[in-house]
This record gives structure tokens, C-alpha cells and sequence, in this order.
């Protein structure tokens, strides 16, 4: 049994080797910083990659606006080094500090922060003008259309929604052809409804821009749909980094990250069922049914499986209810946020689960380390 | 009726050429000290802060007799103006607008510091994360965002010289043409017994400060109301 435990250890790690493979040499982000203020201290040592959406992710107070500043050099940490895609912004050591205006970075602020002064267009212009024409890589039209504000350019920013403005923010903000774009909790000042106006955008933004992103959110669903990879941040401290669904699936967070555990699963969307008014979305080790969804076959979509929506059966029960049941090799259990509970991680051939379960079902069905289970999935949370 | 004479109507071009000349001096000298008061965490922030609203409290006379003392041949402002070659500035044109534009330095920053600090720290991150340097961001953020406040600053310096009077009787006198404002004017006007010309002069003085007023108020109300 420990040899199983050991064996799946080395394979999430496996994962995690992978994509430090690909943030090695020139591409990617390093970012050390220290920085401390009377009762708070970041001290953060960050590799990620060069590409994709990375998260940072934690509650208030954990530093990961902080640290954003810091990348964003709005903010002087005290002990420095970051170095973007090769280029040094900052190094305190050699007494390097690239000044904001000099670094090729597209910042988007938690409240749009349009200029009052300006237009939408005459606010798209501000950055773009200022950028040299040779090194102009999103063209006007793109991200006018990406974000869908062409028909506010002649707006005052007074007449515009709240979604609206985070639009022509991130619109104003790309249209510097940003070698990084830095995201601080974009959807944060919105209401649910706005939110679900932008999360789209973003979608296309990641799909259809070459930019890196660091996106600070404390929302558990914002990260698990738009991120690749993830940064814990704690008390000003790295709890973990690494690929999103490896990382959200670690048990040996502190609670406040296991609280609301889940995972999130990548999917295709494999078959739909008129009949029954069901989808069919697979990944590598199974497959779950969930209502008809709007998009073609083929579509990828990701979803989130909260632990709390995940029980375990010894054999596979057919005189159920619940239509979706993985078979699964449980690989550690650890005590839950209540001592009542507590949380198995699963693999289902290859996708990780978490269960939370009472501690009473785990000894009465002597759950243990390398136990070939069942789980049953009573609801999916599709993100997109 | 008894109109202005020339020498009246002297006063009047003066008063109106140095609060001119003040007003932009004081716009020149009073935006960076505003910024720097506006934007500091340094601990010299109160005692200069202190210094420029002095003459908020000051008797004009105290002000007008030490400016005297230091512009004067013995002075350490009189020392080097004399050693440029300027002779001394009392009883001058430009000394009074040097005495002015310490007099009416307060009614210039404070505005303009309210101004800078109601704009905040984020318009400024914003426009550096959007590649705009320190001064290109001053002309093409601050500046537009601050103009009700240079406006507020620009009305109060210019009204508050047209309307001081002990300062320059102590640092220019009563020289005709020269250094001879309109509230001297009056006074002169009053000490002579010529009331009916000092009504003329007085008069104007009160429409004058009253429009410049209701300008301002009714230019602040429209603004509040743009939000």
C-alpha cells in the first residue's frame, strides 16, 4: 500500500517536472520578492510559465495584489528579482529597476480606472500611442472586436455599465501589445450578471492571444475556468504552484484551500443524447452525462467537481439514481475542514477526484490508500 | 458726475497688470510646490505646508516689513540683487510683485493641492502601466484632471492681489503709476476727503470681487454637478 502511495506521489510530481520543463531556459517568469510592511510580509519565490493564464489564487490579505504590484513595479519591494520572457525588470541586488512606464506590461485594475477625461476611444489611444509603432502587435480592430466596444468608442466613461468599463479596460490595456498582461481581480467590482458578460471575453483572450497573463482572483470558479496554472498564496507565502488541476487536487493545503475543495476536469464534449436531453463529455478515464449543452461536438469545456459532491461505494450500484459513477483507486485520506469529515483523493484513471466523506463511511467501509472504489458523482459544476 | 481721472485709471492699469503678472508667477511656482505638498511623505510636508499658509494669518504689515527688510540694501535679497546689478526692488514695480506673490501664495496652492490630491494614486498607476511617464503623465493626466482647481487657483491669486493693501504700502509705497494700486488709491482718495471718487473706486472693487466670486461659485456648482 505505501508502495502505491509512493508510486502516485512520484507521478503528480511527474506533472509537476513537466512544467518545469517548459518554463526553464529564457521563456517564462521568475519573480523573488520580499517586501514587509508593519504587520504583513510577502516573501515569494515564483517560476511560471511563459504562456497561458496563471493564477494567482488566495483570500484577502494572502499578498497576491501585492505581489502583483510588485511585478507590475507600482510597488518597490525591498528584496527583488523578476525577469519577464528574458528581460530584467528588476534585480535589487544590482541596484536594476525598470521603471512601470518602461515595462512592456498591460495592467487591468480591480475597478476599470478609465480616464474620466477621455473617451472610450481617446482611452484606447492613450496606452497604443505611446507604444511604438514597430513593436505594435494587437492591431486596433482585434481587440475592439475581441471585447465587443465598437459601438461605445465615442462614449464618456461616465456612460458606461460596470462591465462595460472592465471591457474597455482590458481592451485598453492589450492595445499596448503587452509582453505580460496583469490582471488584479477584474470581475471582482461586478455583479454576478456583468461577470458572466466577461468571462467570455477572457475565454477568447486566452484562446486567441499570444500574451501571458497573471490574473489574481480569489474566486475558486473564475480560476478554475480561466487559469493553466495556479499560485496558492497564504499570508503572504507560496502554499503551491504548479498546473491547475494537479495542484487544486492537493489535499496538503492548509484548510482555507481544502474547505472548498474540488477538481476541475478538462472535457470534450464527446456525444449528444436528444432522447434524454443529455451530453456526453469525456476525459482521460471516463466519461460524466450532463444536460444537453449548447456546443458542438468536439467542444473542450471544463468543469468543477465539488468534494462535497462525490461519494463512495464499494461496488457499483446500478439501482441508483445518480448516473454518473467512476470507477477509482483511492490514494491518500486526510482529515477534512471538521473533524467529522474527511477528504479521499482519488484517481480515476488519470483524473484526480476528491471525496468528502464522513470519518464514520471511511472506517465503516475501510477506506484506505490504494482501494479500488467507486465514486459516485451527484452534480457537476460546468465552467464556460 | 464725477468720473476717473487719469491718475485713478493709473491705478486701476496697475493693479490689474500686477495681479496679472502675480497670478501667472504664482501658477508657475505654486503647481510644483502644490504637487510636492500634495504628493510627500516626507516630514518637512508640515512646516511647509505651515509656511505657505502664513500669510493666511499674517497682519499684511508683518509680511510687508520683513520682505522690506530683506530686499532692502541691507537685506540678504537686496545684497544680491544689488550685487546683480538690479539696485533694490522696494518701491518698485517688481517688488511688489515679489511681496505679492508670497501674499496670495496660499490662495494658488491650496487649491491646487486639494486638486492633486482628490485625483489620487490610481489615474497616475494607470497611466504609467499604459507607458506615460512622470511629466507625460502631469500634462496628460493631472493637468486635465486638476483644471477646475487651476481655475479656483487662478481667480482667488488674482482677486486676493487685487485686493491687498498693506503689503504694498509697506513694500512699494505710494508712488503714482508706479506702485500706486487701486486700494491705495482709495485710501488716498479717503484721507483727502474725496469721497465721491472713492465711491467710484470702492464701487468697483465691491462688483469686481462680487462677479469674481459668482463665477466661481456657479462654475463649482455646474462642475458638482457633472459629478
Amino acid at each position: 500500500m505505501i508502495g502505491e502511495a509512493e508510486i502516485l506521489v512520484a507521478m503528480s510530481e511527474c506533472a509537476g517536472e513537466e512544467r518545469l520543463v517548459a518554463t526553464e531556459g529564457r521563456v517564462g517568469i521568475h519573480a523573488r520578492f520580499r517586501v514587509g510592511y508593519p504587520g504583513f510580509a510577502l516573501d515569494v519565490d515564483l517560476r511560471l510559465p511563459g504562456r497561458g493564464v496563471t493564477a494567482l489564487f488566495g483570500h484577502s490579505g494572502s499578498g497576491k495584489t501585492t505581489c502583483l504590484r510588485c511585478v507590475a513595479g507600482l510597488e518597490s519591494a525591498d528584496m527583488g528579482v523578476l525577469e519577464v520572457n528574458g528581460e530584467l525588470w528588476q534585480d535589487s541586488a544590482r541596484g536594476v529597476f525598470v521603471p512601470t512606464h518602461r515595462r512592456s506590461l498591460g495592467y487591468v485594475f480591480q475597478e476599470a480606472s478609465l480616464f474620466p477625461h477621455l473617451s472610450v476611444r481617446r482611452n484606447l489611444e492613450f496606452g497604443m500611442k505611446r507604444v511604438a509603432a514597430a513593436t505594435r502587435r494587437v492591431a486596433w480592430d482585434q481587440a475592439v472586436d475581441l471585447l465587443g466596444i465598437e459601438s461605445l468608442l465615442d462614449r464618456m466613461p461616465e456612460r458606461l455599465s460596470g462591465g462595460e468599463r472592465q471591457r474597455v479596460g482590458i481592451a485598453r490595456a492589450l492595445l499596448t501589445s503587452p509582453r505580460l498582461l496583469l490582471m488584479d481581480e477584474p470581475l471582482a467590482a461586478l455583479d454576478l450578471k456583468r461577470k458572466h458578460e466577461i468571462l467570455p471575453y477572457l475565454e477568447r483572450l486566452h484562446d486567441e492571444l499570444e500574451i501571458p497573463v497573471l490574473y489574481v482572483s480569489h474566486s475558486p470558479d473564475e480560476v478554475a475556468r480561466l487559469a493553466d496554472h495556479v499560485v496558492l498564496l497564504d499570508q503572504g507565502r507560496v502554499v503551491a504552484q504548479g498546473g491547475l488541476v494537479a495542484t487544486l487536487a492537493r489535499l496538503d493545503l492548509p484548510t482555507a484551500f481544502t474547505e472548498d475543495a474540488g477538481v476541475v476536469v478538462e472535457s470534450v464534449i464527446a456525444e449528444h443524447d436528444e432522447h434524454y436531453h443529455l451530453s456526453r463529455l469525456d476525459f482521460p478515464g471516463g466519461n460524466v452525462l450532463v444536460a444537453r449543452r449548447p456546443e458542438a461536438i468536439g467542444h473542450r469545456l471544463r468543469f468543477r467537481v465539488h468534494a462535497r459532491d462525490v461519494s463512495l461505494a464499494e461496488s457499483r450500484n446500478e439501482n441508483s439514481s445518480i448516473t454518473n459513477l467512476l470507477p477509482a483507486v483511492v490514494c491518500e485520506v486526510v482529515t477534512a475542514d471538521t473533524p467529522a469529515h474527511v477528504l479521499v483523493r482519488l484517481d480515476a484513471g488519470g483524473t484526480p477526484l476528491i471525496a468528502r466523506i464522513t470519518r464514520r463511511s471511511c472506517d465503516q467501509l475501510g477506506i484506505v490508500a490504494g482501494r479500488q472504489m467507486w465514486a459516485q458523482i451527484k452534480a457537476v459544476a460546468l465552467l464556460g | 458726475m464725477l468720473s476717473l481721472d487719469s491718475i485713478d485709471l493709473a491705478a486701476i492699469g496697475l493693479t490689474l497688470k500686477l495681479a496679472t503678472v502675480t497670478t501667472v508667477l504664482l501658477l508657475a511656482i505654486g503647481t510644483p510646490i502644490a504637487w510636492w505638498l500634495a504628493r510627500t511623505r516626507s516630514r518637512l510636508k508640515g512646516p511647509i505646508g505651515a509656511v505657505v499658509a502664513l500669510p493666511l494669518v499674517l497682519p499684511p504689515t508683518v509680511l510687508g516689513f520683513y520682505l522690506l527688510v530683506a530686499m532692502g540694501p541691507n537685506g540678504f535679497v537686496g545684497q544680491l540683487t544689488q550685487s546683480l546689478g538690479l539696485g533694490t526692488l522696494p518701491f518698485t514695480f517688481a517688488g511688489l510683485v515679489v511681496a505679492s506673490v508670497f501674499y496670495s501664495m496660499p490662495f494658488v496652492v491650496q487649491p491646487l493641492q486639494n486638486a492633486f490630491e482628490a485625483i489620487g494614486e490610481r489615474p497616475l498607476e494607470v497611466a504609467a502601466t499604459l507607458r506615460a511617464g512622470p511629466w507625460d503623465t502631469f500634462f496628460s493626466v493631472v493637468l486635465p484632471l486638476s483644471k477646475p482647481g487651476f481655475v479656483t487657483a487662478g481667480i482667488l491669486g488674482f482677486a486676493h492681489t487685487v485686493g491687498e493693501f498693506g503689503v504694498v504700502l509697506m513694500i512699494g509705497g505710494n508712488i503714482p503709476e508706479k506702485t500706486r494700486v487701486v486700494s491705495v488709491q482709495i485710501y488716498d482718495h479717503v484721507e483727502a476727503m474725496e469721497y465721491a471718487q472713492a465711491h467710484w473706486l470702492a464701487g468697483g472693487m465691491l462688483v469686481f470681487s462680487f462677479l469674481v466670486l459668482l463665477a466661481l461659485y456657479t462654475s463649482r456648482l455646474k462642475h458638482n454637478w457633472r459629478g
